[in-house]
């Protein structure tokens, strides 16, 4: 059986689920959980296998926020990227020559991923070629994932900013006085660098090398507590080394597929889902709530076998490798004897058994 | 963390009930601290949504913004809360006590009293500091005009945040981080940022167990959020109908919908707030509590006594109040740790744990012996103290006995038996035989430790007008702007 084929099975013969920028940027995230990457390689729909299972995501956008997000990226982009354009040249102070807007999200009526990309890819050859074009709105990207093709939209793509394309990614969190939450500004970054390496992917096919592609993307946000824009340059090289280390690393979805049994599927109508789920390894860390529509199917797994993964990674690394709550318990009380390279783990807990029994009951 | 607390959390999922981390409260908490539960507009920077405060648990205060994308609605609800705030603060101040007067001579006073705001977690502190920045600069007089309560809450709120980084402050305590210094739970350190997934395992309601307490929290709909962020399925299927119907009518009715709905959202965390509050009380306070809150009476003794003749705090501290900030911040750690351990031998544990302190039982005691090396003899008694604890100090350090830190001694020599023989320096009086009971006797339990009680000295900064170049050199003086008044805030 070929490898797409097992991945088809996998799915029950449903239709792969579409990456996004979002959930690839997430693959890099617990790289170690053979059950996430088996999924997300195969192109489940987590979402619904978790809701099947009786344990939903609970993943869900205010639509105050939408509604705020999509007003600030009209607002940039209004009259041909009117405020980006000022922006990149007064507060960045970017040489950015003749304007040449060109917005690539209708194509005759007709609107096919395929179609758009292609279009997207005739323009940013064109712009190669000439250096014609200064910004494409509604661009559509490509980058394999694991053999299945994610279609990608980044805000905006800037080209000719010193001969090179940027990544402009709008977002409507507020940088107030110059800092923006830390965690919001990690996720932009990550998921600009999946719009990077698709931009570096797309020019290397193309013939063009891929430093083209500026690894500085620009992330406009409003300021402080109002609504105009402010545009900020963010270096993304480490979130695409990252990236590009994890993806590579999704061709082990081959050998994780080879060593499952022949018939398993996660069709959803299967009565033995859960049985199905099972029988693929997660690796559960509380961070998977941030990220992953499984996680709380996996915490209630990995709390029934009582991993110390489920307390965090601070607790799993001060137990020194034991996985196991009750082992840990057991070596504390003094009840197991430890294995050779276990004794030291051993030697601590129990130490801290007896101080934590002494002070508690002086 | 430790394997210390690791271990109490391991217990904790065991016997399914959080375990205790300290045996005495390390926190201060006010006779009458005014409880905050903030929400704000999703997807937006500081758009206040609504507030729950107040100093008694039967009678809370809510105020509400029907429409939160409303300017002129949105500096009503900061003028309401600036208010509550401010006569919170000046009625907190209490007697004024006259203090003996300062090295060159000033007068030196201390209130008897002080504010404390307590808030459900991180975030909330987040949300008052960004309701702070955007409300402090705003004129009372010109264009842009706004109540004059409304900076001076702005300020308030910005000074509360600040002292909230102080470690060991008390005027601005979150609830999740308090409780989380006193106890361990069966869950992961992102999940006890949920109040009450984590008061569940605390003290879980009768029939239940910490787990099912907090599996119980973890529904919006049974528990929702303790803000400021709202739960998006509320957002979306019951506060954006009623502020549509608010836009529409904009009559009391609807408003009164609005405030109705949010009374729902606020009120399960308020309640939650003053059952962490009464857990709290019930804990025994440590013996440094009292002088730390001393030093936050200070803090706000000179904020307000300055208030009027000083300026909204900077956007940005210039360099040489953001490195005297940081050194600050950094002995407040440093003293705080120290006074939490010397206050809680369950804290004083991981010391011994990390090697840093000892305990044991006094094997041999020699409370009279004398140097006489030298011109004059100096009492400096001998104690061997048995311990089985993971000593990681060596010969020669200047060690403190832990229930009586000014007992201190110096380690001479450490046996293969785990023995550890101290020659006591100071602490047992001026003569040449030492204060009654002073020195511990052979079958006393005892321990010492390297840990100081004193923090070290301050250290030395440049007046601002001598910033050297590698910091900028002098910064402007900072004047506040029209234009820091009439931002905008939509």
């Amino acid at each position: 059986m070929t490898h797409d084929s097992a991945l088809e099975r996998l799915r029950g013969g449903a239709e792969p689920r579409n990456h996004d920028a979002r959930t690839i940027a997430a693959l890099t995230a617990n790289p170690g959980c053979a059950r996430r990457g088996i999924m997300d390689a195969a192109g489940v729909d987590k979402d619904a296998v978790a809701r099947r299972l009786g344990f939903p995501a609970p993943f869900g956008q205010s639509q105050f926020a939408i509604t705020r997000g999509n007003a600030f990226e009209a607002q940039v982009k209004a009259d041909g990227c009117a405020e980006l354009l000022t922006l990149l040249r007064d507060r960045l102070g970017l040489d950015v020559p003749e304007v040449a807007y060109d917005d690539l999200e209708v194509v005759a009526g007709n609107e096919s991923r395929e179609l758009r990309h292609a279009r997207t890819r005739r323009l940013l050859e064109r712009a190669l070629s000439s250096g014609e074009g200064t910004l494409f709105d509604h661009p559509l990207l490509r980058l394999d994932i694991a053999g299945q093709p994610a279609y990608l939209e980044p805000d905006v793509i800037a080209f000719q900013l010193g001969g090179r394309f940027h990544i402009i990614e709008i977002k409507s969190f507020a940088v107030i006085d110059g800092q923006a939450e830390p965690e919001q500004v990690a996720a932009a970054a990550r998921q600009s660098a999946v719009y990077v390496l698709a931009l570096r992917r797309l020019l290397e096919e193309l013939g063009a090398p891929a430093e083209r592609v500026s690894h500085e993307v620009f992330l406009v946000c409003p300021e402080n507590f109002s609504n105009r824009p402010t545009a900020t340059p963010l270096d993304v090289r480490p979130q695409l080394a990252v990236l590009g280390r994890q993806l590579a690393r999704l061709t082990r979805v081959e050998q994780i597929v080879g060593g499952l049994p022949d018939d398993l599927t996660f069709e959803l109508e299967a009565e033995e889902l859960p049985d199905a789920v099972r029988t693929v390894e997660a690796r559960y860390a509380p961070e998977c709530m941030a990220s992953c529509e499984m996680a709380f199917f996996c915490r209630d797994e990995a709390r029934a076998c009582g991993g110390t993964g489920v307390l965090g990674k601070a607790v799993r690394d001060d137990l020194g490798g034991v996985d196991s709550i009750g082992t840990a318990l057991a070596l504390a009380d003094g009840s197991l004897d430890p294995s050779p390279d276990l004794a030291e783990t051993a030697e601590r807990l129990r130490t801290a058994a007896r101080l934590r029994r002494e002070a508690l009951t002086a | 963390m430790s394997v210390l607390s690791s271990l109490a959390q391991l217990e904790a999922v065991a016997t399914g009930r959080a375990q205790p981390l300290a045996t005495v409260r390390h926190c201060h908490v006010a006779a009458e601290p005014l409880v905050m539960v903030p929400l704000k507009l999703a997807g937006e920077a500081a758009a206040p949504l609504a507030v729950m405060l107040g100093t008694e648990r039967a009678e809370p205060t809510l105020l509400v913004v029907p429409q939160p994308r409303n300017r002129d609605l949105r500096f009503a609800f900061a003028a309401d809360l600036a208010k509550l705030v401010l006569e919170y603060v000046e009625s907190s101040r209490g007697a004024t006590e006259e203090l003996p007067p300062g090295k060159d001579g000033e007068e030196r006073v201390r209130y008897g009293g002080a504010p404390q705001l307590l808030v459900p977690n991180r975030a909330g502190v987040g949300f008052l500091r960004m309701l702070g920045r955007s409300t402090r600069f705003r004129r009372t007089d010109g264009p842009y005009a706004v109540d004059p309560a409304v900076p001076r809450l702005g300020r308030w709120l910005t000074w509360f945040a600040d002292r909230h980084d102080k470690p060991g402050a008390c005027l601005l305590m979150t609830m999740t981080e308090t409780l989380r210094l006193h106890w361990a739970t069966g869950q992961s350190s992102l999940e006890d940022g949920n109040l009450a997934a984590l008061l569940g395992w605390i003290d879980p309601p009768d029939g239940l167990d910490g787990p099912a307490a907090a599996a119980r929290a973890e529904d919006p709909v049974t528990c929702p959020p303790a803000g400021p962020a709202t739960d998006p399925t509320f957002d979306n299927e019951v506060l954006a109908p009623a502020i549509a119907a608010y836009d529409q009518s904009g009559d009391d009715r609807a408003e009164e919908r609005v405030r109705s709905v949010l009374d729902g959202q606020l009120r399960p965390t308020w309640e939650l707030m003053w059952d962490a509050i009464g857990l709290l009380r019930a804990l025994p306070e440590g013996a440094s509590v009292a002088a730390r809150w001393e030093r936050d009476r200070d803090s706000f003794t000179w904020y307000h006594s300055t208030f009027d003749e000083s300026h909204p705090q900077a956007r940005r501290d210039p360099a040489v109040r953001a490195a005297r900030r940081l050194h600050d911040l950094e002995r407040a750690q440093d003293a705080y740790d120290a006074q939490r351990a010397f206050d809680d031998p369950l804290v004083m544990a991981e010391h011994r744990l990390a090697g840093q302190a000892f305990g044991g039982v006094v094997t041999e005691s020699e409370p009279t012996r004398l140097d006489e090396s030298g011109r004059r003899p100096k009492l400096r008694p001998h104690l061997r103290v048995a311990t089985e604890d993971p000593l990681q100090l060596d010969v020669g350090t200047t060690v403190c006995d832990a229930a009586r830190p000014a007992l201190k001694g110096k380690i001479i020599e450490i046996d293969a038996a785990g023995g550890v023989l101290l020659e006591l320096t100071g602490g047992m009086g001026r003569k040449l035989v030492p204060e009654p009971g002073v020195v511990p006797e052979p079958g006393r339990r005892v321990c010492f430790t390297s840990l100081g009680t004193g923090s070290w000295g301050a250290a030395k900064f440049p007046e601002r007008e001598d910033t050297p170049w590698t910091h900028g050199g002098p910064p402007e003086e900072y004047v506040p702007t029209d234009e820091d008044a009439a931002e905008e805030w939509s």
